[in-house]
């Protein structure tokens, strides 16, 4: 992507000073929105609700390795010095544990029952996890069977990006062109300059708050040093995701002894799929009072590397690891190419830090695509 | 807002024992404005067993009987143990009818050949009785049916009565065959070889066990059918029924909403491969 034209269509910024950045909170407040943001829990970033700028994490950073991920604190002022924790918006729509509706016998019948929202301004969040809630946006709300409970959730947020200004080790964004620099599927942007932040709208909603910021004109050189960060953060990736094409041949090689290979390192343990921002399988079960004349349709995240996903009952169509990182791998590479034209990978790297074994996809893919020993 | 979550009261007409542990449950809707409930034969619907849980069961009835809708059931689990406990009166939950049905049009004027296994008999009895209703427009009409026991076969009545219409050929198989069986004793394949058939005119129409149908497939794409003529009606963890819980796909592919039935063409690629 060319950043010159990207900047001439998409963002006509102003600068915010540094400490300024609670004129920010105020605006959203007065909008009426609760503000969600990054903090630092358990030893990682996640968002939660914030009262005002100074829970940002201030001077933070992450070491993001396969099977590794650790914060570092420095000297520093800037807050997003860091990229991800383990997870995106993915909760904030497609909720890790709902309930889809109530039954009751007497009188015998089905209760709808939708979450209640609040309209909620997320602060910090990244282009890959932007691009991730465009895939799940694509398979939650198709316009034959757009699904209640996702869209409520999704129509009140109000989504605040940044810009990466770095890339950790784990990160491949540029190869899969979901970043480093804001792309759309944002209500406002930002940049971090080391003396403030760049900031500008993308819609209505987010310009109606810009517009009451009273920013200051941003210079060339603030603008230049914005187009450089994201640049230097591409240009730091060490990964790769091949290119989308050639990721449509995995299902000719459905058997490469290389699938052997990783199914002796990988657990099953299904962490990459609870951090995948843009994984959706869920299952919907029962859950019985215990007088017996109520349930509810409970649905909650699943995983295809749990040993449910494929049962039949009297058998499991994916009986072990080799075929789950199979089905997983090709579905989210290859399938999701048929089913929404593009790869349902944003590049994000998360499945790579959180695997406790640091299986890493795009080196077991591009083992798969390369012309190996296949065996029958 | 339409919610595909939520199922719809059906009240249970009437329960009917087809074989020991198989029953059929004839539902209408709780509605007070009686609605035609409109589907292809080929479909099949979330049926939810109160507190209990929900489980795809294929539709068999002809689709102008559209005041009632029919399921034939197998106990196998939990909630097929609990639907067969259900009696007249009492309610489910309804959702669909999901997925894609048999290729209506496209069997307009040709030979159908009908292959089953087991009581993968049920997807397709829907689509036999749709072509019985409508004889004259369906060329040359062959049935193969197998079953592991000869005590398996349902529907005997109707096997009857079909086999005395016109230009209707119907052979029976039995892995183990008691006393007074009228088919034949062993695999329903190995009838494959006893037919004749016009591989330009026929369409055939499988359903039943995956080894059953891959081997079947193989012998008709011997006898010269193109692949595009052979149909076939799968089965996977069908929870959603929208395409959007996920356990359901073959390769690219939602049972739930690509399927149930398939063109062989388009699911070559995965059919036998182990965990698709």
């Amino acid at each position: 992507m060319n950043s010159q034209t990207h900047l001439a269509h998409n963002r006509r910024p102003g600068f915010l000073p540094r400490g300024d950045l609670s004129l920010l909170f105020s605006a959203l407040k007065e909008a009426g929105y609760q503000i969600v943001g990054p903090r630092v829990r358990d030893g990682a970033i996640q968002f939660g609700p914030l009262d005002g700028p100074d829970a940002l994490p201030v001077g933070v950073t992450n070491d993001q390795q396969p099977g590794h991920y650790r914060l570092q604190s420095g000297d520093g002022q800037r807050l997003f010095d860091w990229n991800h924790g383990p997870q995106g918006l993915k909760p904030l729509c497609f909720a890790p544990r709902e309930v889809l509706w109530e039954e009751s016998s007497d009188p015998f019948g089905y209760r709808r029952t939708l979450p209640e929202v609040t309209k909620t301004a997320v602060i910090g969040v990244r282009a890959c996890d932007l691009a991730a809630l465009s895939i799940q946006d694509h398979h939650f709300l198709l316009e034959m069977r757009p699904d209640p409970h996702y869209r409520q959730r999704r129509e009140s947020l109000l989504l605040i990006g940044v810009d990466c200004a770095q890339s950790a080790a784990t990160c491949f964004c540029a190869s899969t062109g979901d970043g480093p620099a804001l792309d759309g599927g944002y209500d406002i942007g930002m940049s971090e300059l080391d003396e403030g932040f760049l900031i500008w709208s993308d819609s209505d909603q987010g310009r109606a708050i810009t517009d009451s910021l009273s920013l200051q004109p941003a210079e060339d050189s603030q603008l230049e040093a914005m187009l450089q960060a994201t640049d230097r953060a591409a240009q730091e990736q060490q990964r790769k995701m091949p290119d989308a094409e050639e990721l449509l041949q995995l299902y000719k090689r459905l058997n490469h002894s290389h699938w052997e290979d990783v199914a002796e390192r990988c657990l099953s343990c299904g962490n990459c799929t609870a951090v995948c921002p843009t994984c959706f399988c869920y299952q919907a079960e029962h859950e019985t009072a215990l007088t017996g004349d109520a349930a509810e349709m409970v649905r909650s995240w699943d995983s295809c590397f749990s040993p449910t996903h494929s049962s039949m009952g009297h058998f499991q169509v994916r009986s072990n690891s080799k075929q789950r990182y199979r089905q997983w791998l090709t579905h989210k590479l290859a399938g999701w190419q048929v089913q929404q034209r593009r790869i349902g990978c944003t590049g994000c790297g998360r499945c790579i830090a959180w695997c406790p074994v640091g299986i890493d996809l795009t080196q077991e893919v591009t083992a798969v695509l390369e012309e190996g020993s296949l065996y029958v | 807002m339409f919610d595909p979550h939520i199922p719809h009261v059906a009240v249970i007409e009437q329960r009917i024992q087809e074989a020991p542990n198989i029953f059929t449950l004839r539902l209408r809707y709780d509605w007070d404005v009686e609605e035609a409930y409109e589907f292809d034969p080929g479909q099949f619907n979330m049926v939810t067993l109160f507190g209990v849980g929900e489980i795809p069961i294929s539709i068999v009835n002809d689709p102008l009987e559209n005041t009632f809708f029919d399921h034939t059931v197998r106990v196998v689990g939990r909630d097929s143990d609990g639907l067969s406990r259900l009696q007249p009166g009492d309610r489910v939950g309804i959702r669909g009818p999901f997925g894609r049905g048999w290729p209506l049009a496209r069997m307009k004027g040709k030979d159908v050949l009908l292959i089953t296994g087991g009581l993968g008999c049920a997807p397709l009895v829907s689509v036999i009785r749709y072509l019985v209703r409508r004889r004259d427009y369906y060329g040359h009409i062959q049935i193969l049916q197998g079953v592991k026991h000869s005590n398996d076969l349902i529907w005997r009545e109707q096997y009857e009565e079909w086999g005395k219409l016109r230009d209707v050929n119907i052979l029976l198989a039995a892995d183990v065959a008691t006393k007074g069986w009228k088919g034949q004793q062993g695999m329903v394949t190995e009838l494959i070889n006893q037919i004749t058939l016009r591989p330009q005119r026929t369409v055939a129409l499988l359903c039943g066990p995956e080894l059953m149908m891959l081997s079947a497939i193989a012998s008709l794409r011997e006898m010269g059918l193109s692949d595009g003529s052979i149909w076939f009606s799968m089965e996977r963890n069908m929870q959603c029924g929208i395409g959007q819980c996920g356990h359901c796909q073959i390769g690219p592919h939602y049972v739930c909403q690509d399927g149930p039935v398939f063109n062989y063409s388009d699911l070559a690629d995965f059919l036998g491969a182990k965990g698709f």
